[in-house]
């Protein structure tokens, strides 16, 4: 099982280099009739049509000059450039070939103001384009459920703080019965780094306040949007006992209106050992697959309705019937997804 | 309404000819300010100059020499920059690039020879001051008789507000990308039969590409304006049936290019970011962000006339009006369809599936402007139905990070087609290859070297740069030597328009008119496009060059051009 799991964990970080590169596939080239170019209608393109066919008599006489300027290949590759006759009108001179100057040492406006007070308005201005730090606080569910047995609650949220590339990021999930102590309640703190323009990878830790005995893990993983705009994390989890564990979880927002939005969703847990102090099973642990449909009042403030069925599998699930739990359950859920 | 509004751009003038509160004259004196302004019946904090929003129109002559004394009131660090005027850098108004900035409290004496005539604008270059109204028109009389002809003239500044603070509206975008689109492709649109088909979307969804994604700040937080009126506020501008009237077209928006029209009234274009063009008649232009065109218009009859400017989204207008009389309105139009990207804004050049038109005319016609090599893979690799929209052969210099998502496999000069939006619109719509300078281009030679520059973007994550790397990752100046000729090709790797201006020189973007290229100071570059222009690199100094959407610039699409003597240099 262990073997399988970090089959699974080097899938799951090949991942991201997987999809980076974008692919465009399902292009039927024989359904498409051969077009010209668009003509607009009711454009006047008479004028055009003169203009290319003659070459201007200066620019062909002057362009004998530059064969001797030796350029520097190395600084200017045109390889992905080759000129049609579409990207270079007819009439232009030809271009040469001259190296670029060396860029200057020095600013120009030292010399006129003083260079601190000018140092001080670079570094400012470095900072204000592209130095973006900012964060973003995300509880994606935050929900009352309505079960057999007893109602409860679920969150499942998220914060990150940073620039554009390197975040700390924080997540936080938990769920219980109300009247009872709670089920569940893991808090991560990782270190985020966008690694490709849609993924990020993530590594830190992971505490489990809930169930007892607490347990601590460190973590791995990458978070991101697969094609087809599915949202998918997956976590490798190592506990400070030696136990390894896995998360896959995915999402995708169908957009019925601009502000009516059905989300599916699916998790699963897995786990390389039996952990039985903490109710834990080998294999697929359980898994749970819901449906939201959210109203976005605003962006940031969407109310919610769903359902989930979640289900505890394999040992998990004779750990949970040993404990009198129900190993599977569907509830109905109410709940605001929101951010800010 | 009007309080914030100097005389010229309040309703109902009879234009630049009548007396009104412009500044001229060799010595002016600006200040910055903090002010209010009302738009949709409500109560904005905006930063004014001279107290109004817009700033008071600056009217010099050509040839003569002017000294403007800047006062900044704020509480923070200000600046004012001349956009499109040729002046010596240090006076351009850039701080970290030609001066340290105006310091709350300060005044900065800006001084300079006025070399050149025409429609021009000014506006902050600090923080997003330029966002919050501090923008203002800048008119230059020709030292010679003008060779455009006309009896009237009046000024319109086009512009986006929002009273979401355009540090909120950044962090939002940061945040969720696509916040502020809410002209998406739904379920309920599939299902009513409009939009993409389900094929194409499965198509789109699978590149992570949305074809609505036209402006990233949309009518749905702006409101848009003309002299800072909104619809209900109607500016109008004077008229006498049958004159000759010169339209100062300047769109001071923050994050939005426009679609201006006058139903019923054909526009002939007689100048260009200032310079003055063979005169063309058109009935509907593109205006990106920080260009300007003088437009000539002779209503015939004694009537309204309305003049639309929506964002290219279509995800809002603006309505203002021309007319004999005050109180006349002319009807606002419905707003059109919203329009969809194609496969040609990904820069797939002629593979536009979208159209019904398609891609078997690729196989044997080279001459389709179709360049196989930049395709990084043959023809028998597409037929297997891929290809790779981030192959980094096609753009060796770029520097392949996260907020690099696509780079163009076949980039396409567009500078022939109608923008986005256009495609099936039934009347005339102005290309950059409809303009022609009027006077011959000064700089016969042809380039010595030519160099690319990629427009480089990740929508998802809010990341703009050029050739993948943010202005704060990367502050090297981009070097010129003085007097040198240099073709500039900007390819742009992303699904948006990028206004692209570079500070100080004026460059001949090259249209197929070689002689007689327009002279600009900032082009607009279509999605997945490629535009080239000619530089005479005169201006000796450190420029700032950047997109012109002001919160790409601030997401790192910025850099300094610098032009020196060549023994400088070494």
């Amino acid at each position: 099982m262990r073997a399988i799991l970090l089959a699974s964990a080097a899938t799951l970080l090949a991942l991201p280099g997987a999809v980076a590169a974008q692919s465009m596939v399902g292009m039927d080239h024989g359904a498409h009739a051969p077009s010209p170019t668009p003509a607009a209608p009711g454009d006047d393109h008479t004028d055009h049509a003169e203009a290319p066919a003659t070459a201007l008599p200066e620019d062909t006489a002057k362009h004998t000059g530059h064969g001797s300027e030796e350029g520097d290949a190395s600084e200017m590759d045109h390889s992905g450039h080759t000129m049609s006759m579409e990207d270079m009108p007819p009439g232009d001179g030809e271009i040469g070939t001259a190296p670029a100057p060396a860029p200057p040492e020095d600013h120009a406006a030292d010399a006129i103001f003083d260079p601190a007070e000018m140092a001080r308005a670079r570094e400012a201005l470095r900072r204000e384009n592209g130095a973006f730090t900012g964060s973003m606080v995300l509880f994606d569910l935050a929900e009352y459920r309505v079960r057999d047995g007893g109602d409860g609650y679920r969150w499942e949220g998220e914060a990150w703080f940073g620039g554009d590339i390197d975040r700390l990021l924080i997540k936080t999930e938990g769920e219980g019965t109300f009247g009872e102590p709670i089920d569940d309640l893991e808090v991560q703190a990782l270190y985020s780094r966008a690694i490709s323009p849609f993924w990020n990878a993530h590594i830190g830790l992971r505490h489990d306040i809930v169930p007892n005995p607490s347990r601590t893990y460190a973590v791995l993983g990458v978070e991101g949007m697969a094609p087809y705009w599915l949202h998918v994390t997956g976590q490798l989890f190592l506990s400070d006992k030696g136990d390894f564990r896995a998360r896959i979880e995915g999402s995708y927002d169908e957009r019925i209106t601009q502000r009516l939005i059905f989300q599916p969703r699916a998790e699963f847990n897995l786990s390389a050992q039996d952990m039985p102090a903490i109710g834990i099973g080998s294999g697929l642990s359980d898994f749970e697959l819901g449906a939201r449909l959210r109203y976005e009042i605003r962006k940031e403030f969407a109310p919610y309705v769903g359902i989930e069925w979640s289900r505890k599998t394999g040992d998990t699930a004779r750990y949970a019937r040993l404990a009198g739990e129900d190993p599977g359950a569907v509830d109905f859920v109410i709940g605001v997804r929101f951010w800010f | 309404m009007s309080s914030a509004l100097p005389a010229w751009a309040q309703s109902g003038t009879s234009g630049l000819a009548a007396p009104m509160a412009t500044v001229s004259g060799a010595d002016i004196a600006l200040s910055i300010g903090h002010v209010m302004i009302g738009v949709d019946g409500r109560e904005g904090h905006a930063v004014g100059i001279n107290g109004t929003v817009p700033g008071p129109i600056i009217r010099l002559t050509e040839g003569q020499k002017v000294r403007l004394a800047v006062t900044n009131t704020l509480k923070e660090e200000s600046s004012i920059h001349w956009h499109g005027l040729i002046l010596p850098f240090q006076m351009d108004g850039v701080p970290g690039v030609s001066f340290p900035g105006i310091k709350p409290g300060e005044t900065f004496p800006y001084e300079f020879p006025v070399r050149q005539s025409g429609t021009y604008w000014y506006h902050s270059h600090s923080g997003m001051q330029e966002a919050m109204g501090m923008y203002g028109a800048i008119v230059i009389d020709p030292a010679q008789a003008d060779p455009v002809a006309y009896d009237r003239e009046h000024v319109l500044v086009l512009s986006d507000w929002s009273f979401l603070h355009p540090h909120m509206i950044l962090r939002k975008l940061k945040q969720q990308s696509g916040y502020f689109n809410m002209q998406r492709q739904t379920l309920a649109g599939l299902l009513a039969g409009k939009d993409q088909s389900a094929a194409e979307r499965r198509m789109w969804a699978e590149m992570r590409m949305d074809p609505t994604d036209i402006l990233d700040v949309t009518g749905s937080t702006y409101q848009y304006l003309v002299n800072a009126h909104d619809s209900s506020a109607n500016w109008t501008g004077l008229f006498t049936p049958g004159e000759r009237v010169r339209l100062r077209i300047i769109n001071a928006a923050a994050m939005t290019n426009f679609n201006v029209r006058i139903p019923g009234l054909p526009m002939t274009v007689v100048a260009a970011d200032g310079q003055n063009v063979q005169p063309v008649e058109t009935d509907e232009f593109q205006i990106g962000i920080a260009e300007t065109y003088d437009v000539i218009v002779q209503p015939p009859t004694d009537q309204a006339y309305g003049l639309i400017a929506e964002s290219i989204d279509r995800s809002g207008q603006v309505r203002a009006t021309l007319a004999p009389r005050l109180g006349m309105i002319a009807p606002i139009p419905n707003i059109r369809e919203r329009p969809l990207l194609t496969m040609k804004d990904m820069g797939m050049g002629r593979m536009d599936m979208s159209g019904g038109s398609g891609m078997a005319g690729m196989a044997g016609d080279d001459a389709d402007g179709v360049d196989h090599a930049a395709m990084g893979h043959d023809m028998s690799a597409m037929d297997h139905g891929s290809m790779n929209m981030r192959d980094p052969s096609v753009a060796p210099q770029v520097k392949l990070g996260p907020g690099v998502a696509t780079l163009s496999p076949m980039p396409t000069d567009r500078t022939g087609e109608r923008p986005t939006g256009f495609e099936n619109v039934d009347h005339r719509v102005l290309t950059y290859r409809d303009l022609k300078s009027l006077a011959p281009n000064p700089d016969g030679r042809p380039p010595s070297r030519e160099i690319d520059i990629h427009l480089t973007g990740n929508m998802e994550r809010f990341m703009w740069s050029f050739d993948g790397e943010k202005f704060n990752e990367n502050t090297d100046p981009i070097p010129f030597r003085h007097m040198e000729r240099v073709r500039v090709n900007l390819i742009n790797d992303t699904m948006m328009p990028h206004p692209i201006h570079l500070h100080g020189h004026f460059f001949e973007v090259v249209t197929g008119n070689p002689g007689h290229h327009p002279l600009k100071h900032t082009v607009n570059v279509l999605p997945g496009g490629k535009v080239s222009f000619d530089l005479t690199a005169d201006g000796v100094g450190d420029w700032a060059f950047h997109c012109h959407m002001l919160l790409h610039m601030m997401a790192g699409m910025f850099r300094v051009v610098t032009v020196r003597h060549e023994e400088e240099a070494a």
